[in-house]
């Protein structure tokens, strides 16, 4: 399976594409990336609760920490086209629908060639620390290309991590070899623990040289997944699982599953919306299968965020995306581009440079611990959502109208949390305004009471503020959740002085299609 | 008889290569071929011919009427 990183905004800080190539995406494939811990996936900059070994893991794994995101990337080879099960939110033409972006086809490398692109990547962008094998296709549906890939890599960088996704279906068999490549990160895509429910989403499975069908296709699938991370978890392999969320399908069943990966050891639980368009061609898309709506996916990560980690910053990145979450720079990188370029893979100056990063994350987390103490002593029943434009680095920016995607945060009295992204790719083209696609725009972002942004247009201004949601600048190029505090506690102030009255807000549309960079 | 691959629905996703008993499928310009001196529709080895079982898009891995069928050695 191929699914497509998800990650929705928050994980490691996203180097700027254009600047940095990102490569990070995670593989598409079954298996997608984690996200950060707990501590609601996203937006805690710290380890909240989790447990120091998996926090050191994970702590610089843009796929894994909302916080990290922000200024990690990691990068996706595809060199696995082939896969073994048949998921109806796939279709194989193009990358994994459920990772990647559909419509979008990734490039096919030979291990050889993926191990010179992932060093000229991280040679010329420091912060890619994290190189994912996902889809399209299963990666353990061609041990042979993937583990060869793993191994040139591990040869000459050894400094980056390694991580892989999955369906599943031949984990079991692969425990060991994945050990042995000291590979930390495994995502297993589960979207049920229900045969009668697997059977709506899996047509076949190919098991031992047979095809399977039906529920029998998807018990054998649930079993060998389930073992597969049970065996995971007793080596000492970090475990995040992704689920489809496939309203009316798997919807409800999700906590189920919730508790199953849990009780295994999954340490991270990323639910992801269903990307289904007739023009996708997958089984979903034609049959009109819809995908859920903002408000229908927060409310299911919600009820099982007491239960695990949920990952939130997942954005469904392509395969081969190269950069921070959120960036795609694989037209810097293409393989003729690649193999023609000099690789020096110099491991102290990328050393370097992750230190300075790491003093950038130490700053951010104080700035918004000082602005939290401001809001000590309010108490409000208050919680509602902003929409912040970045680039990254945890900074408010991001020009309104060159924003791809928007992150989101929920803001309370506890606090700013990221609860996940929202793509409206580009609504400026140019510097036009475009009416359409501020409309978009705006369906995006209609839950969120506020934007903030580094700077925006006068007539885009005045039609936020028409729809009710109100545009912020005056934090430009500022640290995120300091900011957000602060203006939420002006917000309260406003409330409580009875000058303005607090509203809720209508649900928010999932924009459909991957997120590819701007053409 | 041999199966062959409909060149316009092929994925190139490689998929049925690794699964041939007799190695008689191959990349040919971007796309999948068999050859139909090597196959043997999986006669002998397995129940049902590996390429097809395990190929994504329906109807693409079928029977090449071009060819008598396999007659396995006695
Ligand atoms: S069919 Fe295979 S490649 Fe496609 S989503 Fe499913 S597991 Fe991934
Ligand atoms: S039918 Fe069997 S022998 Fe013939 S090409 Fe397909 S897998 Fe190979
Ligand atoms: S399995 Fe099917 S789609 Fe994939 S390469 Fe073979 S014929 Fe083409």
């Amino acid at each position: 399976m191929q699914e497509l990183a998800q990650h929705e905004g928050a994980e490691a800080s996203i180097v700027n594409v254009e600047a940095v190539m990102q490569q990070v995406a995670e593989h598409k494939g079954c298996g997608t990336s984690g996200g950060s811990g707990k501590a609601s996936c996203g937006s805690a900059a710290g380890s909240g609760d989790l447990p120091t070994e998996i926090w050191e893991k994970v702590k610089n794994h843009p796929c894994y920490s909302e916080e990290a995101h922000h200024h990690y990337a990691r990068m996706h080879v595809a060199v696995a086209p082939a896969c073994n099960i048949q998921c109806n939110y796939c279709n194989r033409k193009y990358d994994c629908a459920n990772e990647s972006r559909p419509g979008v086809v990734s490039e096919k490398l030979t291990p050889e060639q993926a191990a010179k692109k992932v060093l000229a990547v991280a040679s010329t962008i420091p912060q890619m620390t994290v190189l994912g094998i996902a889809g399209p296709g299963d990666p353990l549906a061609n041990p042979e290309k993937t583990f060869k890939t793993f191994e040139l890599i591990a040869k000459t960088a050894p400094d980056i991590k390694l991580c892989l996704s999955t369906n599943g279906l031949a984990l079991p068999d692969h425990v060991d070899t994945i050990a042995g490549f000291n590979v930390d990160h495994v995502t297993i895509t589960i979207n049920m623990v229900d045969p009668e429910v697997g059977a709506k989403i899996y047509p076949w499975v190919f098991w031992k040289h047979k095809r399977y069908t039906g529920v029998e296709a998807a018990k054998l699938l649930t079993d060998r997944q389930l073992q597969g991370l049970e065996m995971l978890t007793e080596r000492g392999i970090l475990c995040k699982v992704n689920s489809v969320m496939i309203p009316g399908v798997n919807d409800r069943h999700l906590v189920e599953v919730n508790k199953a990966v849990k009780s295994r050891g999954a340490f991270l639980h990323n639910i992801m919306p269903l990307i289904s368009a007739p023009e996708h061609g997958t089984v979903f898309g034609l049959n009109g299968q819809r995908g859920p709506t903002a408000q229908e996916l927060k409310a299911l990560q919600d009820s099982c965020e007491g239960e695990m980690n949920m990952m939130r910053h997942c954005r469904q990145c392509r395969a081969d995306a190269v950069g921070l979450l959120g960036e795609d720079r694989s037209a810097e990188f293409t393989t003729e581009k690649i193999m023609a370029m000099d690789v020096d893979y110099d491991l102290e100056s990328r050393k370097a440079y992750q230190a300075k990063v790491e003093e950038e994350r130490v700053a951010k987390v104080a700035a918004k611990q000082e602005e939290l103490e401001t809001l000590a002593g309010e108490s409000s029943d208050i919680k509602l959502l902003i929409a912040v434009a970045t680039k990254g680095s945890g900074l408010i920016n991001e020009h309104f109208g060159h924003a791809k995607e928007f992150q989101v945060y929920e803001l309370s009295t506890g606090g700013a949390k990221f609860v996940g992204h929202r793509r409206v790719d580009l609504y400026c083209q140019g510097g036009y305004g475009d009416e359409d696609s501020l409309e978009t725009v705006i369906r995006a972002i209609n839950d969120c009471h506020a934007v903030f942004v580094a700077k925006i247009g006068g007539c885009p201004k005045s039609d936020l503020i028409k729809a009710g949601i109100e545009p912020v600048d005056q934090f430009a190029h500022e640290f995120i959740e300091k900011s957000a505090i602060a203006w939420f506690k002006n917000y309260l102030d406003k409330v409580n002085s009875g000058e303005i009255q607090h509203i809720e807000r209508g649900d928010a549309e999932i924009r459909q299609g991957a997120l590819t960079a701007a053409a | 008889m041999t199966l062959k691959i409909v060149a316009s629905q092929c994925t190139s996703c490689s998929a049925c290569e690794a699964e041939c008993p007799n190695v008689a499928i191959s990349e040919k310009n971007g796309t999948f071929v068999i050859n139909p001196k090597k196959c043997t529709e999986c006669i002998g080895h397995f129940d049902a011919p590996q390429c097809a079982a395990v190929c994504p898009v329906d109807d693409t891995c079928i029977i090449d009427n071009a060819y008598p069928r396999y007659q396995p050695a006695q």
